[in-house]
């Protein structure tokens, strides 16, 4: 195999074997990436770049690896989403009211990329305490994305809300980046800008340091430019956790070792409900590309029913917004982050004036909802009988994976949009997540993985889910998808002089 | 279900977020398009379900009742907006 003639057009895996192969040394990795971020901000990917950091870290590589004590990751370059806690570099969940945080911790996902030897080229952009779909409510405006319509120049969003590692891993700032998926925030920005994003199941990755939206659905994962890239890197992001009861003792497996498998004989489910009414006939159609494709491979095609499917939107906007609201009352303008310089009447006035000039506009409108649904008397008239839905979806799910073991779905309702297009209306915006929040509720394994381009020359992704704990077979199966597609299209190097 | 303005300002005020009140109106609104859009969730038949508390069935972990960290109050201070000899300081609380 040939490798790319830039350092920057490798893959994980290609740079991952050329470091150990000594074809090339993570300096030169390290340098040729923070070359590329500082070129890229045009795109407003990082929140903070750290390029003397990333260059100490591939030094202290190199060291190893002529030792002869190279780790699996030795002299990465990654992109962090700048949720995840970095000790002693600022760390703001896109938030103003976090905007002089230095976290005196490092967060379990991004230790245990330490460990393995990866290097850290910054923190990127995201929507505010990961809330959004567009990037568009982070405090330090919004991410471009690489992606420009055919014969147009029209700004667009990269999805949300890890839209900066999105935007960064499409446009070759780095060899992959981690994401966080509440209800959709690692696949929908995946899908929309032609790149590879995983959700791994509900405990497969600590939350340990990672600033907290909602607790029962958060989950880290992976993204990247080709599912073995996702593969790698989820191995190593993946652990049990003492420091957070939630994480499952459940051994993490060698990822890519089946990956090449193929899917003869696995049985993929087709849900007839998330064909949906005013979506776009693209999305249809290369859903049964899609289909074809694992089907010419020897994949099984079923279709199954996935009844309360319509339900998990608005089932997600009571029981993520509750969780949201006990989790963002810590932001008080006392322990750590932005305290008002207003006079004030007294404690309560303080967090009051604090917190209303700490967060934005969509993270206040979240909290207040979430206020509402738990308040006296009204608990069970939303919160409980969102979780009882969730038990539903749930149940939807085991009793389709009794006849497939996987399903086929489209990533997202549509491309990417214009800057702008969508943020006066929250509910237009809600439902870009319409396909992916369903696997949140249910706390089950969700890949997007770049499947063709629209007629406007964008990138859509098709989704695979999983069985619990399962991630090797939606890898597989995504794998599987990757070769069908043979997606190779980049965007136009506009950003950069 | 809906909210009114009152409703609103008591929201706010248990959520403790001061909300000008030339913002009430708009985040009335806001907020009952959203409650108008989830109101789909009462046509679900719920009855006899039981709701969620974990997605992943698992028994609650048990640690040693031991002390495991500590004696760091000058990193849990480090980042407080106000702070005096490692103690959080804030507006007077008691008369």
């Amino acid at each position: 195999m040939s490798l790319p003639s830039k350092l920057t057009d490798f893959t994980l895996a290609e740079a991952r074997d050329a470091v150990s192969d000594k074809k090339v040394s993570s300096i030169e990795l390290t340098k040729a990436f923070s070359k590329a971020v500082a070129d890229g901000k045009p795109l407003n990917a990082f929140v903070t770049e750290t390029p003397e950091k990333a260059l100490e870290m591939a030094a202290a590589s190199d060291a190893r690896i002529a030792k002869g004590e190279a780790r699996p990751l030795e002299g990465l370059p990654l992109a962090i989403k700048d949720l995840f806690c970095t000790k002693g570099v600022k760390t703001t969940a896109g938030s103003n009211i976090l905007n002089n945080f230095i976290p005196p911790y490092e967060s379990t996902v991004t230790q245990n990329l330490w460990d393995a030897g990866a290097v850290m080229l910054g923190k990127t952009n995201m929507d505010e305490f990961a809330m959004g779909s567009s990037n568009e409510t982070s405090f330090y405006k919004p991410v471009l994305s690489p992606w420009r319509a055919k014969n147009s120049n029209a700004a667009l969003v990269p999805g949300g809300s890890s839209g900066g590692s999105a935007s960064s891993v499409a446009a070759n700032l780095c060899l992959g980046a981690t994401g966080t998926d509440t209800g959709g925030s690692i696949r929908q920005p995946a899908a929309v800008t032609g790149t590879v994003g995983l959700k791994p199941t509900y405990g497969r990755c600590s939350r340990w340091g990672t600033v907290a939206f909602a607790s029962s659905l958060d989950q880290a994962g992976p993204m990247t430019r080709t599912v073995r890239d996702a593969a790698i890197l989820l191995r190593h992001m993946a652990s049990v956790d003492p420091k957070d009861s939630t994480s499952v003792d459940i051994a993490v497996p060698d990822y890519e070792a089946g990956l090449e498998n193929g899917v003869k004989g696995l049985r993929v489910g087709i849900p007839k409900e998330y064909r949906i009414d005013g979506a776009p006939p693209e999305i249809d159609a290369l859903w049964q590309k899609g289909a074809d494709w694992l089907k010419a491979q020897g994949a099984e095609i079923v279709e199954v029913s996935l009844p309360h499917t319509k339900y998990a939107l608005p089932a997600y906007y009571i029981v993520a917004p509750a969780e949201a609201s006990s989790n963002l009352a810590r932001y008080d303008g006392v322990r750590y982050g932005h305290r008002t310089k207003e006079a004030i009447r007294d404690i309560t006035n303080l967090y009051e004036k604090s917190r209303a000039e700490g967060f934005g506009a969509e993270v206040r409108r979240r909290i207040l909802i979430g206020t509402y649904v738990l308040s006296a008397g009204y608990y069970d008239a939303y919160y409980s009988r969102a979780q009882k839905i969730r038990t539903l979806i749930l149940r939807d799910f085991e009793q389709a994976f009794e006849k497939c073991d996987v399903l086929l779905t489209p990533a997202t309702p549509g491309p990417a949009f214009a800057i702008g297009e969508k943020s006066n209306d929250p509910i237009s915006m809600y439902l870009n997540d319409v396909f992916t929040v369903t696997v949140n509720l249910a706390g089950l394994p969700g890949l997007a993985v770049p499947a063709g381009l629209t007629a406007d020359g964008l990138p859509l992704g098709l989704q695979i889910i999983g069985k619990a704990f399962d991630e090797s077979t939606v890898l597989r199966a995504g794998r599987a998808i990757e070769v069908g597609a043979n997606f190779t299209a980049k965007p136009q190097h506009w950003w950069a002089a | 279900m809906s909210v009114d303005k009152d409703t609103v300002r008591r929201i706010a005020k248990l959520a403790r977020i001061a909300l000008e009140e030339d913002r009430v109106e708009p985040m009335e609104r806001e907020l009952n398009g959203i409650l108008a859009w989830v109101e789909q969730l009462q046509e679900v038949n719920v009855e006899g379900v039981e709701p969620m508390t974990s997605v992943v069935a698992q028994k609650l972990k048990m640690r040693e009742d031991v002390v495991t960290d500590g004696n760091i109050a000058e990193a849990v201070t480090a980042n407080a907006p106000v702070s005096e000899d490692n103690f959080f300081v804030v507006p007077k609380v008691v008369e």
